[in-house]
Order: C-alpha cells, then sequence, then structure tokens
C-alpha cells in the first residue's frame, strides 16, 4: 500500500507549502570539522524578478490588427502556402508572406482542458485550450475557447465551429482574440 | 567516421530534491560511478567531454556546464554544453559519438544533469513553457502537458485511441520501476487508478505524466581501440538520427509520412501527416538511425527500447513514429503487451499471451517512472540501455527483473517539446 497513491481526498489533506521561510542569521556548527560532511543543506531563498522589453518585431501587424479586432494570416505569395498563425517567411521556400485576414468563423482542431498549469495561469485553472482551424489555412492557430463547462470535456468538442471574440481593452498579447461555439 | 563504443555509464540516484549536492556534485555522483565500472580508465584517458543540461532558469546559473566540468576535472580539454529541451541528453550523446567518430576524441564523457527542486512545481512548469514561442503559445496558456493533451485528443479523434490504453502506458512504466532502485516513482497501479487520479490536462492524469526531478547521467564512448582496453563488455553505436520539427504546433504540416523500410504508401493514403497527432522529428531520427544501422524491421530487429515517455501518451505516438506498428496502431500496441516484459505481473489481460513481451520498451520505467531531470534524461536512457546489453542490470540494480534476457540491440530515444528535436540512437552488444 505504501507504494500506491493514496487517492482518498480526506486522507490526501496537507497544509499547503509556503516560501516565505524564516529569517535566520546563525546556525549551530561543529567543533569537529570532520562532521561537516554530514551537516544539512543550507538552503536560501533568491528572489528574481525582471521586466522584458519583448518586441513582437515582424509579427507586430497580428497584434494590431488583434486590436481593431482582425484576426491576420499570412499567404505566400511564391508557393500558395498559408498559415493561420502568422510567419513573415515561408517555411517552406523561404519567400516572403504578404498578410491577409482570416474569417473569424472556425472549426476546433483539437482541444484540452487545463485543470493545472504553470504558476501564472494557475489561477485561471481550467481553461480550455484549442488549435483553430480554417479551410483552405494550411497551419491552425492556438486559442482558449471560453463557454462550454470544462468539466464536460468530451471528444464532440473536436470539429465544432466557433467564432472569434476579441477584448475591447486590448492587451496585445495572443489573448486578445478568444472563442466561442458558433453552432 | 570510425566506429564509436559505449564503454561504462552511471547515473545518480533520481528524486524530487537533491538539495545534497549540488548540480557539479550530482554530476560528480555519476560519473565517479562510470569511472569506477571500467577500473582501467584514468582521468587522463578522458581527452574530451560533452555536458548538457536543460535550462538556465533551474539553477538561476549560467555557463553551468563548464563549472561541472571543472569540478570533474576535465579542464582544460575540449568541453561543450548540449542544449535541446527534453532531447538535451540525447543530443548530448551524440555530440560525443560525432567527437570520437570525427577522429577528435579517443574517450569522451557525455553527462547531464538538471536540479528542478530549487523552484515550485509550478514555477517549473513556467519555466518549461517558456520552450514555447513566447509571443504566440505561451501567453494564451503555456504549460507543457496541455500542449500533449492536444496531440493526444488529436491522435484519439484520428485514431480512435482511448485513455484507458495511455493508462496501460502508465500501469507497465510503473511497475517495471518497482525493480529499479534508481527510480523515483515505484508503484503498482491498475488502469482505475492511473484514471481516477487528478486531472492534469484532459484526458491525461497525474499518472499519465512525468515528475520533475533532480539528478545526473553520465555515459563514456571510446573509440575502438580504447574500448577494446577499456572494457569485455563493449556496446557499438550503430546508427544514430536526429530529427527536427516547428516549435509552434500550430505550425506543424499535413504532408505525407515519411517511409520507412517495413511501410507502404498505401498504408496511410488518407493520412495528413505529422498534424499535431505525431511526431515528424522522431519519424525522421528513426528513419536515419535505422538507415545508419541497417535496420529493416525495426521490431524484430530490435530487442529493447528506453524511450522519451514524458506522457503516456507520448510513448504511444513513438511506437508508430519508430515503426513498432503502423501510425494509428500506437494504442492497440501498448494494449497488445507487445511493449511489456514478459515476466512482470501487471494485473492486465492481453488478447494474446504469445505476443508479450516482443519489443519491450521503457523496462527501466522510464520518464514516467524513473523521473525527468531533463539534462540527465537522455544519459540516463543511454545507462539503462548499455546495462541491458551488458548483461549486467542485476549487478547495477541489485535485480535481475527487468534484465531482458540475450539482448543483442537496443535503442534509446531522447525528444524535446512537442516533438522538435528528437535523437534515436541504435546500440548494439559488441562481444
Amino acid at each position: 500500500m505504501a507504494n500506491k497513491p493514496n487517492l482518498n481526498p480526506e486522507a490526501a489533506a496537507k497544509i499547503e507549502e509556503t516560501e516565505e521561510g524564516t529569517v535566520l542569521f546563525n546556525v549551530p556548527f561543529p567543533k569537529d570539522l570532520s562532521q561537516l560532511k554530514e551537516m544539512s543543506p543550507i538552503l536560501v531563498k533568491q528572489p528574481y524578478q525582471i521586466d522584458y522589453l519583448h518586441s513582437y518585431g515582424q509579427d507586430s501587424p497580428f497584434f494590431a490588427g488583434l486590436a481593431n479586432k482582425k484576426l491576420l494570416g499570412t499567404k505566400c505569395p511564391k508557393c500558395g502556402y498559408t498559415y493561420g498563425t502568422p510567419r513573415l517567411h515561408c517555411m517552406m521556400c523561404g519567400a516572403e508572406c504578404d498578410w491577409f485576414e482570416l474569417p473569424q468563423e472556425a472549426r476546433i482542431h483539437t482541444f484540452t482542458v487545463c485543470h493545472f498549469g504553470s504558476q501564472e495561469f494557475l489561477p485561471q485553472c481550467p481553461f480550455i485550450l484549442i488549435q483553430v482551424e480554417w479551410d483552405g489555412v494550411d497551419t491552425l492557430f492556438l486559442s482558449r475557447l471560453v463557454g462550454p463547462d470544462p468539466n464536460e470535456a468530451t471528444l464532440d468538442w473536436v470539429g465544432r465551429k466557433i467564432r472569434a471574440r476579441f477584448l475591447r481593452l486590448s492587451k496585445f498579447k495572443p489573448t486578445d482574440v478568444y472563442f466561442v461555439f458558433a453552432d | 567516421m570510425r566506429p564509436v563504443y559505449m564503454v561504462s555509464g552511471g547515473i545518480s540516484k533520481f528524486a524530487k530534491a537533491r538539495p545534497d549536492r549540488t548540480f557539479q556534485g550530482l554530476a560528480k555522483e555519476a560519473f565517479d560511478y562510470a569511472m569506477n565500472d571500467v577500473p582501467e580508465l584514468t582521468l587522463d584517458m578522458i581527452d574530451a567531454s560533452v555536458s548538457s543540461y536543460f535550462s538556465d532558469h533551474f539553477q538561476r546559473q549560467l555557463m553551468s556546464g563548464i563549472m561541472a566540468t571543472d569540478y570533474l576535472g576535465l579542464c582544460p580539454k575540449p568541453a561543450r554544453r548540449i542544449e535541446g529541451g527534453g532531447a538535451t541528453g540525447g543530443l548530448c550523446i551524440q555530440s560525443a559519438w560525432e567527437m570520437i567518430a570525427s577522429g577528435r576524441s579517443e574517450v569522451c564523457a557525455a553527462y547531464g544533469f538538471e536540479t528542478m527542486s530549487h523552484v515550485n512545481t509550478w514555477k517549473g512548469n513556467e519555466f518549461i513553457a517558456l520552450a514555447s514561442d513566447v509571443s504566440f503559445d505561451y501567453p494564451v496558456g503555456g504549460f507543457y502537458t496541455g500542449y500533449y493533451a492536444m496531440m493526444v485528443v488529436r491522435h484519439m479523434q484520428e485514431y480512435g485511441t482511448t485513455p484507458e490504453q495511455l493508462a496501460a502506458v502508465s500501469v507497465k512504466n510503473h511497475a517495471n520501476a518497482f525493480h529499479n532502485p534508481y527510480a523515483q516513482k515505484r508503484m503498482k497501479l491498475t488502469i482505475e487508478d492511473v484514471r481516477n487520479a487528478p486531472m492534469v490536462a484532459w484526458p491525461l492524469t497525474r499518472l499519465d505524466v512525468c515528475v520533475m526531478s533532480d539528478g545526473a547521467a553520465c555515459v563514456i564512448l571510446a573509440s575502438e581501440e580504447a574500448a577494446k582496453k577499456l572494457t569485455d563488455k563493449p556496446v557499438l553505436i550503430r546508427g544514430v538520427g536526429t530529427g527536427t520539427d516547428a516549435m509552434r504546433m500550430a505550425d506543424r504540416p499535413h504532408l505525407k509520412v515519411p517511409l520507412l523500410p517495413n511501410e507502404k504508401e498505401e498504408d496511410y493514403k488518407d493520412l495528413k501527416y505529422p498534424g499535431v497527432h505525431s511526431f515528424r522529428a522522431g519519424r525522421m531520427a528513426s528513419k536515419q538511425a535505422y538507415e545508419h544501422a541497417g535496420i529493416k524491421d525495426p521490431l524484430k530487429e530490435i530487442d529493447f527500447i528506453e524511450l522519451h515517455d514524458a506522457y503516456t501518451s507520448s510513448e504511444i505516438q513513438t511506437y508508430e513514429d519508430m515503426g513498432l506498428c503502423k501510425y494509428g496502431e500506437g494504442g492497440e500496441f501498448a494494449a497488445s503487451g507487445k511493449p511489456f516484459l514478459k515476466n512482470i505481473d501487471y494485473g492486465l489481460e492481453f488478447p494474446d499471451k504469445s505476443q508479450v513481451g516482443l519489443c519491450p520498451v521503457n523496462p527501466s520505467g522510464g520518464l514516467i517512472a524513473c523521473g525527468h531531470p531533463v539534462g540527465a534524461t537522455g544519459i540516463m536512457q543511454g545507462v539503462f540501455a548499455l546495462w541491458q546489453l551488458q548483461g549486467t542490470i542485476e549487478k547495477h540494480l541489485n535485480d535481475k527483473t527487468i534484465q531482458i534476457p540475450d539482448a543483442k540491440v537496443g535503442a534509446i530515444h531522447s525528444h524535446a517539446g512537442t516533438g522538435t528535436y528528437v535523437t534515436v540512437s541504435i546500440l548494439e552488444k559488441a562481444f
């Protein structure tokens, strides 16, 4: 039994660990230095915070598009390959692509419900991630689906028609657009 | 190119946290184990080294590679650090292979490490998710389990793969690890245990997903001349292959399958490939490694595989990439018992007992049970494969249960973020 995960939530209850730690200015030290190899490791907290000036560079028009309620993709004038997530240069032939407006109706190619996540997104759990597909567009687009009950996930969501919605107050992030069921 | 041999290996005990050692200390544990296993080998004889770790964030230390190199006493000899996400370890072994194959080195140490316990699990997930496009992917909900879950949902939609088939992989790998003292999670589970564990990203539960670890691993590679001096149990690296794919899963094309010798074009008439359901990099790495090693029918010619099962789903997808079954048959392959060990009772019913153990996959327990200290992981696979082919599992594990009798050819497979870098190396008993 020791090797089984305990799946009983009551028995698994525990106090959540926090990282405040305790201010400590000294530790015991042995007289006999040969005992030092038995010493417990000292753990210290080191905060790390930084602001980046991240440039969207050649992808910037996409984010300007979201702020203006437009979804933009790119298309290669040389080989015709089309991108649902824009790339200024074609992955297939290397030519420079042109911008075009994507339809705001699309379909779910695949999805998941995140019940846990990275620290930044934990407060938003559970949330639904989708890959968006369009007819005639060769690549997909990662977005969120809003509306359905995250606890009722079913494979039937794959292929469902969806419609884009935009934040009114743009944050210049890919989450300025999200999708809802359209059928 | 001249032949390259693996002559020794070592692993530190993988654990959730190893605050008793810095990354240098962990690397030293694995390195010393490998050194001690070939007593003829002295530090002087190692004329080059390659280190691998994934993330500078976990240590908050740039250039950890050289700090481990100096700790191991390998300066001022040639060395480099290799990084390629989850495939870091596999790439490291291949880089060491290149050092010797090219004639630049006679004996090269390839070692890797990761100390992931320095941040909490959810911050660690954030660091890992930074290995996705920070303009388009990370801000939408960057979480690797979520990315892999979307891939397997499409696999389920495309092929009818079931969560219970995924769970069979978890049962297998945890039960195998029961006999591996190096592993972090050693559990006897049922399919129901896996499915009833807390959901992480639908349909993957906590028992479908590997955990973060602190750990290190090391293999020593040598030229033929050096290998003969060092060991009577050398293992030949018979073939290497490496594949890549676009970082953004959304960018993966929908084209034709690059065929292996045991496949035909009509097998995949209507299949759009790789999409998000398959790893094109894994197929490319397999195809190259098989061509290099002269392998025509992997299921028949490879006796066991240590592959990158960060998720139960990716193990199933990898069966297909590596040609153990056709695309679409991965779930059924798992449930058939073919990748299980014959001599372990998993508490599962298999449709045809004669098929069980045809090609054991992750006899060590894989990432799911051993843990995934990223820079060490691909090298850990190399160590376990070496011991399998040397027939020394009992010596190193004090338990012979997972020793595959008469193993002659093994494969190791290392895989980075949603299939961006994948390496496959074919190892062969050479004594």
